[in-house]
């Protein structure tokens, strides 16, 4: 059955710390405000806080795009950047390319992306180098 | 819908509807109606933000009037140790002991032997959990009740130690029972409170069956009484034995980190605002590698609390003062805590459950529907948050208009619009009159 879907769009600019986290917030209070399950909530709001720390840290801007229906919270996540070269390699717990910098800030476990995927039902990532990466990532509401 | 318990009253009497209060809610639960500020009950965390902004007292805290208490037959005071740097450092706990028997209660019971109980009993839940972590402490009860309603997923992770002031009560029950015989429901356990959020927790009882608690009477409401009294103590001789610890004051305002623990993956945070963020990012996962998150709703501590009389950063120099007198080390036997902790007597005895905010809807179909249309509203707002409307946002009256709680046209920007949209039609509709009239002619 098709249902109607909400759906927002949000831009996130790179290197902006000052504002970095505000959209998983933002989207994390829409889901409650829509009466999503509590547990869906938690998981959306860590994948979209890893993905939208990535697009921070990474890339020059991006997109994170939210649609949420009766069934199932989508995330799909565009940005311009330099691309991750080997997918494979950037999946693995621990692999990580971050900057002392970065790291002096808490990120750069290299656990952004093996956690998005840890809490998706559905996750798919696409990159080319000196273009950027997208995501997509589903997490379903009933089990 | 369930009704809460709250420990705030709205006086329409005395409420001039000047938005002080809407504005500095840090829940949105203040609307402005007819004039008069309302209380949006689900919402409402009862920090108390409201007392302290209100311009004409018209936020009437709900606690106990020393009057309330007749029906005890003893009465224990539990001061809050907040109550201690309401005065000079000079001004030893004894004196304040004292004082209080003189205000009418037959006996007081210091909070500091069961604020290290609690630290012991937190040390060892701490070193045997296993599950999500950060834990978040649970004895403020506007953190508690903040958790319930805005972030329901984070309450499996309130740390289900009972509170310093709950397990003093039970002591002091026990102890006034055995020495005079009169059965424990005789007597009352009064809390000298530094808020009124501590009167909803007596009343709600999060993660308990009951609260050992009877009622709490305000400083502010008790402040005078007392400053007399101790004034006259202060020429005599103080007299009261009183067991204190400094580590049992610092219950009372915000440290480096929380009390005596391990310092290591342990963070303090005061302030609501500062609660919300930490909140925020615990929920984002940010947090993990702490253990243990001591959040308190006012600013520095209970020493900041909205119904004591000192400046809060004063408050917690005298504290700190005093606490340079105080025995450091502390003043319970760890091993008889530990066998008292087996027999689970420092642990909740009830779940402790979430109630979220009502979404927009209960179904999430229509929930999405009134979603979409909310924003459509908000973007036909002026988005400068004017509160003319008695909501506290452009956000939050676009919700209250798709949840039918207020009308588009209260929003005077809309409403000049939809006056001038109606002045222009029928200016059209004099003119297109005028040609008919003048055809004829």
């Amino acid at each position: 059955m098709m249902h109607e879907a909400f759906e927002s769009v949000y831009n996130v600019l790179g290197r902006d710390f000052a504002n970095a986290g505000k959209v998983s917030t933002s989207i994390k209070d829409t889901l409650k405000r829509l009466g999503i399950n509590p547990a869906v909530v938690r998981r959306v709001a860590i994948v979209s806080y890893e993905a939208e720390m990535n697009l921070v840290m990474y890339a020059l801007r991006g997109r994170v795009m939210l649609s949420v229906s009766p069934d199932a919270v989508t995330l799909k996540i565009d940005d311009e950047g330099p691309g991750i070269p080997n997918i494979e390699l950037a999946m693995q717990e621990g692999y990580s390319t971050a900057t002392p910098e970065m790291r002096e800030m808490g990120f750069g476990a290299g656990m952004g992306l093996p956690n998005i995927k840890k809490n998706a039902d559905q996750f798919d990532i696409r990159s080319e180098v000196g273009q950027g990466t997208s995501l997509f990532i589903c997490v379903k509401q009933a089990a | 819908m369930a009704q809460y318990h709250h420990s705030l009253r709205f006086d329409p009497e005395r409420c001039e509807g000047c938005m002080s209060c809407m504005r500095a809610c840090p829940t949105a639960a203040v609307r402005i109606r007819k004039g008069r500020a309302v209380k949006l009950a689900d919402r409402c965390i009862d920090c108390g933000e409201c007392i302290r902004v209100c311009p004409r007292a018209a936020i009437v805290p709900l606690t106990d009037q020393m009057a309330d208490l007749s029906n005890f037959e003893l009465k224990v005071a539990i001061p809050s140790p907040a109550l201690y740097s309401q005065f000079d450092s000079e001004v030893f706990p004894s004196m304040i002991f004292s004082a209080l028997k003189q205000c009418g209660f037959d006996d007081v019971e210091s909070v500091s032997p069961a604020c290290d109980a609690v630290t012991i009993a937190t040390e060892i839940f701490l070193n045997e959990y296993r599950g999500e972590y950060p834990l978040i402490s649970s004895f403020c009860p506007t953190v508690v009740r903040l958790l319930q309603v805005k972030y329901p997923e984070l309450v499996d992770q309130l740390l289900p130690v009972l509170a310093p002031r709950e397990i003093s009560a039970r002591d002091a029950k026990a102890r006034k029972s055995r020495e005079t015989g009169l059965p424990p429901e005789k007597i009352g356990a009064i809390y000298i409170t530094p808020c009124p959020s501590k009167i909803v927790a007596i009343l709600e009882h999060p993660g308990m069956r009951r609260s050992y608690l009877d009622a709490a009477v305000s400083i502010s409401d008790l402040f005078q009484t007392l400053a007399a009294a101790v004034s006259r103590i202060q020429e005599t001789e103080p007299n009261m034995d009183t067991v204190e610890s400094a580590s049992g004051l610092s219950w009372s305002f915000l440290e480096k980190f929380p009390r005596s623990l391990p310092a290591e993956n342990t963070l303090s945070v005061a302030g609501l605002p500062n609660v919300i963020r930490i909140l925020d990012d615990i929920e984002k996962g940010r947090l993990r590698k702490y253990r243990y998150i001591e959040c308190h709703a006012c600013p520095e501590g209970c020493v900041g609390g909205c119904l004591t009389v000192e400046n809060p950063y004063l408050a917690r120099g005298k504290a700190i003062k005093l606490q340079q007198n105080l025995p450091a080390g502390c003043i319970v036997d760890r091993r008889e805590v530990e066998a008292s902790y087996r027999k689970k007597d420092f642990l909740m005895d009830e779940y402790l459950a979430g109630r979220p905010l009502r979404p927009l809807d209960a179904d999430i179909s229509a929930a999405i529907h009134k979603m979409k249309e909310r924003d459509r509203i908000y973007a036909d707002l002026p988005r400068i948050d004017c509160g003319a409307c008695g909501a506290p946002s452009c956000r939050a009256f676009a919700e209250d208009v798709v949840l039918g709680e207020a009308d588009k046209t209260s929003c005077v920007f809309f409403w000049q619009r939809d006056l001038e949209d109606r002045i222009e039609q029928l200016a059209e509709l004099i003119k297109a009159q005028r040609r008919n009239i003048g055809g004829q002619l």
